[in-house]
């Protein structure tokens, strides 16, 4: 009960300090007039920032809050990619508020209380916090995605992403209802014990599984729940779509790891076969969607849709090695998504943004430094050695293979083969095509996004030796007992 | 109240009184031509829904369904609907058209969960798994025991259901409030703050010339 | 003969009760009418009514006479069924909720433990007769007394909810008899003295009792909040189009509704059938007649508030309940409950 009410309270401190910054923010952003924009969103930053010290510093390990909340080293690793992701974003959007008049204090205290629901949803250990931070997180993006209001697009993005967000909730919800009433428990490790115990396998509990799988899928927007990433990308502001690409895939993967390996440990041959469907179909069709794409927004949807299904290759192994490859995949897609998007917002010519791809013709001669970032950017992207990207997929096509899973690494490299053709494609049209012109000068904090995010990729053998061990040390949390 | 014991006397004649008009009121909150009848209905049916609580025991859920439900949600719904100058008989042209696909989808879903409810039963241990054992009305009154739980136990979700909360009413505001600089609007502080001195000034006013 | 024991006497008795209860609430509302009219008279220096019986004070029951008798009118564009449920429901939940009331040490029709929130469950319903009026009678007026009614009352419903969880929080429990019983003990007490009207919730919870008295004006419809039925605006709001008997239920359910909330003030703050001071002759009076004497010093505040105040504006109305009253009943949540946990568990 409430004895180990403080203890809990320990564990929860990163959360806590969002939570007490977000309020108070939003205090400041309504009393301070005139730079209240900038003083809140710097502040977010260093909370945010302060938070993910607290999570490196105070490591707990354990449950709390009757196992509600779990935290261990999977949740650190994934909690501070989520808090990274949250950050940079915020850092990104300074220049864009200035420029596009996107100046509502709202933003950043929102982006934190997303964060703060995507931080629960790392750590939730039962249906029901699971549930309870999903909302948490899905509701608040509903709103940034629509925070632009007096554009239609942007209007348009967050009522699809929210009708289309209620359904993929109700078909989680239905599936846990399933669960839980099979299993008469809504704990994961209860839910485990309840199916290693039961004599035989139950249909509706598969049932359940199934809906659990296709709601948390929708949050990860892989296939066939990806409908509205295109439109939600492309018709949100910019740093909104960054953020969409960045934080809620690290927590939803987190999530769908935590579930399926955790609840439904007793049941791997089975969503192995749902999350090898998944995971192929997202990489097939992130390719070949892709190739038709004339808006980079729109483009970067699919790249990251099939981005998603080469991680849940990892998961599909089932192996530590593969929850290991899906962490390495998730930082290393981190970095070079937030690098891309620091290039799209910084595609500015006198007339303001632009988001079509063949606007950027001739980049090479005319902003050339930009332009080689840019490439290491996409060639990482489409998985060329020695970039950080050919890591990533490497390690999880290696647990693949390592499970026997011959058919799928091999779709994944082909699908791999054929997304190296858009990639490629940009980077034809901005070192091969006449020139357009040169772009408005790069603002510093995206500038250094870039820089630092190129550099990452360009440079990431050297670091690939501590990732590894440090994601070794994560997907450990799972196979310790 | 006893596991499976059946309801007779007066219970009883309530119990189907509220029931039967309970389950009415759904049907014609579905069926009814004129939306805010529909929307009076929907009221019928969740005040029998808070009797049936009450007879049930369960006091406190009954009292709370009346005053969110009834007393706020489902006035800012009438409020809605009561607005809304929609021409019905218009939408339900299409709804024959439409009819047995919806039919159609309706008995597949049927048929699934038959099949999964047929082909396995709820595990035995599910009745025994309920989290927290009801306590006997004599001992602990039902609002004490609810708090009893939701404030130790549950206190995780309760704070995250606020959060929720927040950022729906942030969400809302973010995206309807508009600042129009183009009307004025009455500050009270400033109003009482107002002295003579800052409001009244004596001029001297030359004959034929004016201020 | 058993079925007549357990299941016809009981009835009966119910019955019985809720008439004789009914009965003595009609005849107390027609004098409160009569109050109401002859005390704004007397600010406005009128006489106010004199001629029905001995100083006018038959003329509510010569009103109704009138109303019964007269002709009903249903517009022809009016909604029936709902313009005609519309006063039922209005005065009838009005009266459903006086039976938790308790005007005497057990005194009550049902003594239910949840008694205060089926009173502020009632209350809130009775947004109902209003917005149906305005909506069934298919006319402008009406119609936009109604929307400012559905609005005005969920907003101070708010408020009022707060100050019934600040005495909850004294009291600790939803027993509107138990709530009574608890003023026995309070400040006077802890002070030494003996049990006196000091005891009552008033003076701990005074600014919660305050912001009560003006919430249950804006509740039920009553100036400076009457803008639901602003003559100078909506002529008469949702009645406008009302006659007769509907006519006369409406304003029988508005006068019931302000003399529950009395009843209700009565209870939470003033100690309801307790005698002001706790010695010999004042404890020879019967509860219920210190309970009546309670309602109608409440009362008499609220005519005189009539009187005196002229009526706010709609967006000063929303101001008072949003911005005023909300964070000030929630701060006082949270000073109350702290202030009873350093006292630890001790009923104020």
């Amino acid at each position: 009960m409430s004895i180990d009410l403080n203890s809990g309270l320990i564990a929860l401190a990163p959360e806590l300090v969002i939570v007490l910054g977000a309020v108070s923010l939003l205090m400041i952003g309504v009393f301070a007039t005139g730079s209240g924009v900038r003083i809140v969103n710097g502040l977010a930053v260093a909370i945010l920032i302060f938070a993910g010290a607290l999570v490196i510093l105070m490591p707990t390990d354990g449950t709390a809050f009757n196992d509600a909340f779990v935290s261990d080293s999977f949740t650190r690793f994934m909690k501070i990619l989520t808090l990274i992701g949250s950050a940079v974003t915020l850092v990104m959007s300074v220049g864009f508020a200035k420029a596009e008049r996107f100046d509502k204090f709202e933003f950043p205290v929102l982006i934190m209380l997303a964060t703060l629901g995507m931080m629960f949803m790392i750590s939730a250990n039962s249906m029901l916090s699971l549930y309870m931070g999903l909302e948490l997180q899905s509701l608040a993006l509903y709103v940034v995605a629509a925070i632009n209001r007096d554009s239609v697009r942007a209007t348009e993005a967050g009522l699809k992403y929210f009708v289309l967000g209620a359904l993929s909730s109700g078909m989680l919800l239905y599936g846990i209802s399933l669960v839980y009433g099979y299993t008469g428990t809504v704990e994961f490790e209860g839910i485990a014990a309840a199916v290693t115990n039961g004599e035989e396998r139950q249909l509706g509990l598969l049932f359940g599984l199934v809906f659990v799988l296709a709601g948390l899928a929708f949050k990860i927007s892989a296939v066939p729940f990806h409908m509205w990433t295109p439109d939600v990308y492309e018709g949100a502001p910019t740093p909104v779509t960054a953020f969409f690409a960045a934080a809620p895939k690290m927590a939803a993967m987190a999530l769908l790891v935590r579930v399926v390996m955790d609840a439904f440990e007793p049941l791997t041959s089975d969503w192995q076969q749902i999350v090898a469907f998944i995971a192929i179909a997202s990489m097939v069709l992130g390719s070949f969607a892709a190739i038709g794409q004339s808006n980079i927004k729109r483009l970067m949807a699919y790249s990251s849709i099939g981005h998603m299904g080469f991680a849940l290759v990892g998961l599909a192994a089932g192996t530590q090695a593969g929850v290991r490859g899906v962490a390495i995949y998730m930082l290393i897609y981190l970095a070079m998504t937030l690098g891309a998007f620091a290039f799209i917002l910084a595609m500015r010519r006198k007339g303001g943004n632009f988001e079509n791809i063949s606007d950027l013709a001739g980049l090479s001669s005319t902003n050339p430094l930009m332009a080689t970032a840019l490439t290491v950017l996409m060639f990482s992207l489409a998985g060329i050695p020695p970039l950080a990207g050919f890591w990533a997929k490497w390690y999880v096509f290696l647990a693949a293979i390592e499970a026997d899973l011959y058919a799928l690494a091999i779709i994944g490299v082909i699908a791999s083969v054929v997304g190296a053709f858009y990639y490629l494609r940009i980077i034809k049209i901005m070192w091969f095509d006449e020139p357009l012109g040169r772009l408005e000068p790069v603002q510093g904090e995206l500038g250094t996004v870039l820089g630092v995010s190129t550099v990452f990729t360009l440079l990431y053998v050297i670091v690939a030796g501590p990732v590894e061990a440090y994601a070794e040390v994560a997907a450990r949390a799972f196979f310790a007992g | 109240m006893e596991q499976g014991a059946l309801l007779t006397g007066l219970p009883a004649a309530f119990f189907y009184l509220f029931a039967f008009v309970a389950v009415a009121a759904a049907l014609m909150v579905v069926s009814s031509r004129n939306p805010v009848h529909s929307v009076l209905y929907l009221i019928l049916t969740f005040f029998n829904a808070s009797a049936l609580f009450l007879l049930t025991g369960a006091e406190f859920l009954a009292m709370i369904l009346l005053i969110v439900y009834v007393g706020a949600v489902a006035v800012l719904f009438l409020f809605v609907v009561m607005m809304l100058d929609i021409d019905f008989a218009e939408l339900r042209t299409g709804m024959l058209q439409y009819a047995p696909i919806g039919a159609l989808v309706g008995l597949v879903l049927l048929a699934e969960l038959v099949i999964v409810l047929g082909g396995s039963s709820f595990g035995p241990e599910t009745v025994g798994a309920i989290a927290q054992p009801i306590p006997d009305l004599a001992i602990r009154e039902n609002t004490a025991a609810l708090g009893d739980v939701l404030y130790t136990e549950y206190v995780f979700f309760f704070q995250l259901a606020g959060l929720v909360l927040l950022v729906a009413m942030i969400g809302a505001i973010v995206l309807t409030l508009h600042h129009r600089r183009d009307v004025k609007r009455q500050d009270i502080s400033r109003q009482v703050a107002r002295t003579p001195e800052t409001s009244i000034e004596v001029v001297e006013v030359e004959s034929g010339k004016g201020i | 003969m058993e079925f007549f024991t357990i299941w016809v006497l009981p009835a009966l008795i119910i019955i019985g009760q809720s008439l004789l209860l009914l009965v003595a609430l009609l005849v107390f509302t027609a004098f409160i009418l009569y109050a109401d009219r002859k005390i704004w008279a007397a600010v406005m220096l009128r006489r106010g009514p004199n001629v029905v019986g001995p100083w006018g004070l038959l003329q509510s029951f010569a009103d109704m006479l009138k109303f019964v008798f007269k002709e009903p009118i249903i517009p022809a564009g009016a909604n029936k069924g709902v313009f005609l449920l519309a006063p039922l429901v209005s005065s009838v939940l009005a009266l459903a909720a006086w039976a938790v009331i308790p005007v005497n040490e057990g005194w009550a029709i049902a003594s239910i433990n949840v008694g205060i929130l089926y009173v502020f469950a009632i209350s809130s319903l009775e947004v109902y007769g209003v917005i149906m009026a305005g909506w069934a009678s298919n006319s402008k007026y009406p119609f936009l007394g109604a929307l400012r009614s559905a609005a005005q009352m969920v907003s101070y419903e708010v408020s009022i909810g707060f100050v019934l969880v600040t005495v909850l929080l004294a009291v600790g429990s939803l027993d509107l008899s138990v709530i009574v019983m608890s003023q026995t003990d309070g400040l006077g007490t802890r002070l030494g003295l003996m049990n006196t009207f000091l005891d009552w919730h008033w003076l701990p919870l005074l600014p919660m009792f305050v912001i009560f008295f003006i919430s249950a004006l804006a509740e039920t419809n009553r100036p400076p909040f009457d803008l639901v039925e602003a003559e100078a605006e909506l002529v008469a709001g949702h009645m406008v189009e009302y006659s007769s008997t509907p006519y006369m239920l409406f304003m029988l359910g508005e006068y019931i509704a302000i003399l529950l909330m009395c009843a209700l003030m009565t209870i939470l703050f003033l100690g309801g059938w307790l005698p002001p001071v706790d010695i010999a002759p004042f404890t020879w009076v019967p509860g219920v007649i210190w309970f009546t004497l309670k309602l109608s010093l409440l009362f008499f505040m609220i005519a005189m508030v009539k009187t005196f105040v002229p009526r706010y504006r709609y967006d000063q109305l929303m101001r008072l309940g949003w911005k005023v009253f909300l964070p000030i009943s929630l701060a006082m949540v949270v000073i109350t409950a702290f202030v009873l946990k350093l006292l630890e568990g001790g009923a104020a």
